[in-house]
């Protein structure tokens, strides 16, 4: 069993890249507060205790219509129900030995891209999250304050350099294991050709990125699970192969 | 009517601190069913999927420039590159292609 020492430190590792990239994502979020005439102080405090992007922008786009507060909680459920997906996952992985309120802390933190890295360990370790969610919420909730004070902090070019810092993590996320699991090297583009899909074709390029990436998770993962039930000595690349 | 901004913050937070707490602290035991297990297996590498595509895509200033970054971040992925490798190899990737676009 490591140290809580060395879990919180590892976290903070795989923090980093996490909370580069949501430094950028939230710049932008904090222009787009700005302009829908949210101060500074009160997007810091959103992105302090929201930690979500997408649910986020709807949000400021939700405030800067004047909408309901019924509105706002229903296009937050819909949009931040994936969530709940990766909490069930999560309730499967998380140190059974460790004391019951750490859930209620780690559940803070559920983000795409935390539940990305946190998914890989064998047992979460509660301070591994920490440590993430220490440089992680710092970058977002940062991000997010100076975007509302200066859009000019940064040049365009070096905001759209770190836009896709995210995804290029959730690929180190995916891509080695599907090198190593038959069903996840055809899972893997099945579900972004699915997702291209559903985003040109008319009629569904309707339905909200939020709302299709829960349809899409939930049909996809269902299929994949009845078709190729995984048997626990041969599930291969999961965690495995960060030492 | 006029809203009240913090509540409006309030209702976003609360909302979004529900749906993730719940299902952490009411599924407590472990899951034995053997569908059930193989769905929560296979639930992060689908949505992580689709969530990168193809929103990335549309992540930079030009389609191109992303596209770069992510074939970029595919090859350093495959070749099991760290999480902040493949990030920071596409970023450099997007950088540089976008001072000739």
């Amino acid at each position: 069993m490591k140290k809580r020492g060395y879990w919180f430190t590892t976290g903070l590792k795989d923090g980093m890249p996490i909370a580069l990239g949501y430094f950028a994502v939230s710049f932008s979020l904090g222009i787009a507060a700005k302009k829908a005439g949210i101060t500074a102080f009160q997007a810091g405090l959103m992105s302090f205790t929201n930690l979500t992007s997408a649910g986020q922008f709807a949000g400021v786009s939700i405030i800067a219509s004047s909408a309901s507060y019924l509105e706002m909680a229903l296009s937050q459920l819909i949009i931040n129900l994936r969530y709940c997906l990766m909490s069930c996952a999560l309730s499967q992985k998380i140190d059974q030995n460790a004391p019951f309120f750490h859930r209620f802390l780690v559940a803070f933190g559920v983000t795409d891209e935390i539940f990305g890295v946190s998914v890989r360990q064998d047992i979460l370790v509660p301070y591994y999250s920490y440590g993430i969610m220490s440089v992680a919420i710092p970058g977002w909730t940062l991000g997010t304050v100076l975007g509302v004070i200066s859009g000019q902090l940064l040049p365009l070019r070096a905001v759209n350099a770190m836009s896709v810092a995210l995804y290029g993590m959730f690929l180190a996320v995916v891509i080695p294991p599907a090198r190593d699991n038959k069903v996840l090297a055809g899972l893997v583009p099945l579900s972004m050709a699915a997702s291209l899909l559903f985003t040109i074709l008319p009629v569904v390029k309707q339905i909200s990125s939020g709302t299709r990436i829960i349809i899409l998770t939930v049909a996809i993962s269902l299929i994949a699970a009845i078709l190729f039930p995984v048997n626990e000595e041969e599930k291969g690349g999961e965690s495995t192969y960060e030492a | 009517m006029k809203h009240n901004i913090y509540l409006y913050i309030l209702i976003m937070a609360g909302v979004t601190y529900l749906i993730r707490m719940l299902p952490l602290t009411l599924i407590r035991k472990e899951i034995k069913n053997k569908t059930i297990r193989s769905f929560l297996y296979y639930v992060p590498y689908v949505t992580l999927s689709v969530m990168t595509f193809p929103a990335i895509l549309t992540a930079t200033g030009s389609v191109i420039s992303a596209a770069i970054g992510f074939a970029v971040a595919i090859v350093f992925a495959y070749r099991r590159g760290s999480l902040i490798q493949v990030a920071c190899m596409a970023c450099i990737a997007v950088f540089i292609a976008e001072l000739f676009l």
